[in-house]
């Protein structure tokens, strides 16, 4: 009998890839400019935008949680997957050991993440 | 061992020699602007979670012109990586039937790109209004 086909797992994170490329692409230029370059350098919009009550209070709603969470973790397992694509352009071979570096790298992230938006509590 | 020393082609600086592979390069470099915010983003979330003093060396941290200078070079990988990702849609998306005919291309990348200005108007519009 023949051995049952072997579940590839690429589409788990071709998902990923493509639901944080999706998401970088409409919200990320204007993510980067709010938090990167107005409020550090006061253009634009109120002083307090990001001062510590209004942030914790953001944190702990749960759409707010849920907004931070899906950023963070899926930028990261975006670029994650297109880093770990790209190796081989630029001539490092991409075997397990850089797979597990580039998705390990966007799974400790997302685990610090949870741990973060956990420990600040509802 | 073999002593054999077969002759391979250097494939070094490859994508250099041809603009398509140089702008395929930058489209896949944007992958690392997008993980260093997240890191950006992911450091401020973990000092948010230390407290209040953690939270305000943070904001103080992003006026350093270093960080200005980064998220300059952030903003715009990521404003390239937006063009691109509509750009190439049309071919990574299956194919939209419209009253039995293809959708073209550059209908797709304009909606793309539409939705994409909408939402970062919608977003700054949303936290102006949050902040005030």
């Amino acid at each position: 009998m023949k051995a049952p086909l072997k579940r590839s797992n690429a589409p788990i994170f071709w998902a990923l890839f493509g639901a944080g490329g999706m998401l970088s692409a409409l919200f990320g230029p204007m993510l980067v400019f709010i938090t990167g370059l107005a409020l550090p350098l006061g253009l634009l919009l109120p002083a307090d935008t990001m001062s510590y009550p209004k942030m914790l209070a953001f944190a702990q709603n749960i759409i707010g949680k849920g907004f931070i969470f899906a950023i963070i973790a899926l930028f990261l397992w975006h670029a994650a997957h297109r880093i770990f694509h790209s190796l081989h352009d630029i001539g490092i071979h991409a075997g397990t050991g850089a797979k597990l570096l580039c998705y390990g790298s966007a799974m400790l992230g997302t685990l610090i993440a949870a741990y973060a938006l956990l420990a600040i509590g509802f | 061992m073999s002593k054999r020393r077969p002759y391979v082609r250097s494939m070094d600086g490859w994508w250099r020699k041809n603009p398509f592979f140089v702008e395929y390069m930058i489209h896949e470099g944007t992958a690392l602007f997008v993980a260093a915010y997240a890191g950006v983003l992911l450091t401020g979330l973990y000092r948010l979670s230390q407290g209040e003093a953690a939270w305000n060396a943070w904001l103080a941290a992003l006026k350093n012109p270093w960080y200005i200078a980064f998220h300059l070079a952030a903003l715009a990988a990521l404003t390239y990586h937006s063009y691109t990702w509509f750009k190439i849609m049309p071919r990574t998306m299956p194919p939209v039937v419209v009253g039995g005919e293809r959708l073209p291309g550059w209908v797709i990348t304009a909606g793309g790109l539409a939705a994409a200005a909408a939402s970062c108007l919608g977003l700054l519009a949303l936290v102006w209004g949050m902040a005030r």
